[in-house]
């Protein structure tokens, strides 16, 4: 029986044919158009106000401008050199290193213990879990408010319970060494409860059968926790300490709120803040803490972007 | 544990997302799994589970409830029992005299309906710009698709604060500045959301949209008929992750507006603090942060898991 071959699905090689060609360059070009309307708008919005603004901070950056004047001074790196030799500059480094260091240790030495209480299933396991996250979510403007609240030292919750203890309250508001430790204390209350999520997660993904096996050899809870779950944790442990890292030099409603004047807690954040908007109006100077902290998180964000990429098989 | 119970009560020992049940050693019935309350609570490991299970447990709830249940209960409060050696737990005389105050202090009804409105439009727009990014970054076929995600990416990286002094600068220029349109503008590009979706719509079977593309529908109906509408579940949770971060949002809108009936809450609060906090008026600053709270905690409450698990988004591979 004579069988003709079945058409090829695909259509017949490319010939010489002007129709077929100009009906192929419209497709294409209909493509592009598809594109262009589909993701032109979030495309040119992210050049417009976030691209433009980065490479128009550098130039400012260059600049001895006050806010709002029609001139300025080209001063090179005048303030970039201000930022990294000046008290007050210093000042800026050390309140933001402290505020970040705390915040970021403190999160995850907390979150991982209540990660932990969470891991035995019990039951009110969610209930528990949800309530621990919740703050995560709220306004750093309410959050603050709250504190500030708790934390007055005439009639604050924290004073009344001090006292109770025979202790008096110290002044948290004018101390700047104390202000710093109040807004890092609310800030891990804000964020422990991510960090403690996050742990869960990673702490549920371990196999049962390698706990069992360590429970065989007569590991008891400690050793577990340290020869079996931590390691096991590793790659949490990294991607936490980035994301914390991140989010705790970006921090500022709650600082802006308890705080107003930056005294004693004018992190980076705070100081491009003050210097444009607040009082000085110094927006070149402004511009190069902008740049710097760009920098600093663009650094941040890419290691752990090069580290998820080789470990994300890791398991 | 060689025994096997069954039980019934499968939802209070484990929630849908949670740990694999226990394996037993030498169940004889199939796939046994030990209910993990019931073992919590055996004789032998009862004192461990209060002691070390529900003793931090609660502790842990308590230290993060107490604040808020605080801030709720002195909101009612009259401004004398605040200014107290000697407060009470219950206010004594509860009165709402507190929110009536906030709302002389700052246009309140205003305050909050610009907070509504701005969340509103910027979410929604956000989240449609990232539908449409997404799709166009994975379905459209154009050279360089994968230089422009890159881009995208990159610009997940810039923190906002990094942008603040160009961008109010451009939005001045626009006649922005002290408009809403001027708060919600600048941050309608999304990165974020575009960076989510994109991972959840490569995630689809091809065979879905191609099938679609056979029957002749064009881009714009595979996206809102088959694409979109199977994916609800990830553009939910980007929905509300926006939805809540517009809320929150303080120091765009707090650098862009300087009348209080244009301001948003964070920033009509600000201004609320400004005013008060020196008088020891912590009533009226309460029932302020009930206001910007208890919203976003209400939809925390109904819908945690889509947010937790979009806020937690990269961690759980």
């Amino acid at each position: 029986m004579a069988v003709t071959p079945v058409a090829p699905a695909r259509p017949a090689p490319r010939v010489a044919d002007p129709d077929r060609r100009r009906r192929r360059r419209s497709a294409t070009s209909r493509r592009h158009l598809t594109f262009v309307l589909l993701a032109g708008p979030n495309i040119a919005l992210i050049l417009a106000f976030i691209y433009f603004p980065l490479a128009s901070n550098v130039y400012y950056s260059l600049l001895d401008w006050r806010l709002g004047a029609r001139t300025a001074d080209v001063v090179g790196l005048a303030n970039y050199v201000e930022l990294f030799t000046s008290s007050r500059g210093f000042d800026v480094w050390r309140v933001t290193l402290i505020f970040t260091l705390a915040t970021v240790v403190g999160s995850m030495v907390l979150g991982l213990l209540v990660a932990l209480v969470l891991d035995r299933n019990l039951p009110g396991k969610t209930f528990a879990r949800t309530a621990v996250f919740a703050p995560y979510v709220l306004s750093g403007v309410g959050v603050g408010l709250i504190w500030l609240f708790i934390f007055d030292p005439r009639i604050g919750l924290l004073g009344h319970v001090l006292r109770a203890l025979g202790q008096s309250s110290p002044n948290w508001f004018i101390d700047p060494t104390l202000a710093l430790v109040m807004v890092i204390v609310v800030y891990v209350w804000k964020n422990l409860g991510y960090c403690a999520v996050v742990y869960l997660a990673g702490l549920q993904s371990i196999p049962k059968d390698l706990l069992e096996a360590a429970q065989l050899d007569g590991a008891g809870p400690v050793r577990q926790l340290f020869s079996v779950k931590l390691p096991l944790l590793g790659p949490t442990v990294f991607f936490l300490s980035v994301t914390c890292i991140l989010s705790s030099m970006q921090a500022f409603d709650i600082l802006r709120i308890m705080t107003p004047t930056g005294n004693g807690t004018n992190t980076i954040i705070f100081e491009i803040f003050l210097q444009s908007f607040g009082a000085y109006q110094r927006a070149g100077y402004s511009a190069a803490l902008a740049v710097v902290l760009f920098v600093v998180l663009f650094v941040v964000t890419a290691v752990q972007l090069r580290y998820v990429e080789r470990k994300v098989h890791y398991r | 544990m060689s025994t096997v119970t069954r039980t019934t009560s499968a939802a209070t020992s484990r929630d849908a997302d949670g740990a694999p049940g226990t394996p037993s050693t030498t169940g004889p019935a199939p796939a046994p799994t030990q209910p993990e309350w019931r073992r919590a609570f055996r004789r032998e490991n009862v004192v461990a589970t209060l002691v070390g299970g529900y003793l931090p447990l609660v502790i842990a709830v308590l230290i993060i409830a107490a604040p808020l249940v605080w801030m709720l209960i002195a909101s009612f409060k009259p401004a004398s029992e605040i200014v107290t050696p000697d407060p009470t737990l219950w206010p004594q005389d509860p009165t709402s005299a507190n929110y009536a105050l906030v709302a002389d202090r700052v246009p309140l009804a205003r305050v909050f309906l610009n907070s509504v409105v701005v969340t509103a439009v910027g979410a929604g727009i956000k989240v449609l710009l990232a539908i449409t990014t997404a799709y166009a970054l994975v379905f459209v076929r154009v050279p360089g698709r994968n230089a422009i995600f890159l881009g995208i990416l990159v610009a997940l990286m810039v923190p906002p604060e990094a942008a603040m002094l160009p961008n109010y600068l451009t939005i001045s220029a626009l006649g922005g500045r002290d408009t809403l349109w001027g708060i919600v503008l600048p941050g309608l590009g999304t990165a974020f959301g575009t960076f989510l979706l994109r991972q959840q719509f490569r995630a689809l079977p091809l065979e879905l949209v191609e099938a679609a593309e056979l029957d002749g529908a064009g881009h714009w109906r595979r996206l809102w008929s088959i694409v979109a509408p199977v994916s609800l579940p990830a553009i939910v949770t980007v929905a509300l992750v926006t939805v809540v971060n517009e809320w929150n949002n303080f120091l765009w809108p707090l650098v862009i507006i300087d009348s209080p009936e244009n301001m948003t809450l964070p920033v009509g609060l600000n201004l609320l603090r400004s005013i008060e906090s020196q008088t020891g008026a912590y009533g009226v600053l309460m029932a302020g942060a009930v206001l910007v709270i208890v919203p976003v905690l209400l939809v925390f409450a109904l819908l945690q898991r889509h947010i937790v698990a979009g806020l937690t988004q990269g961690a759980v591979k």
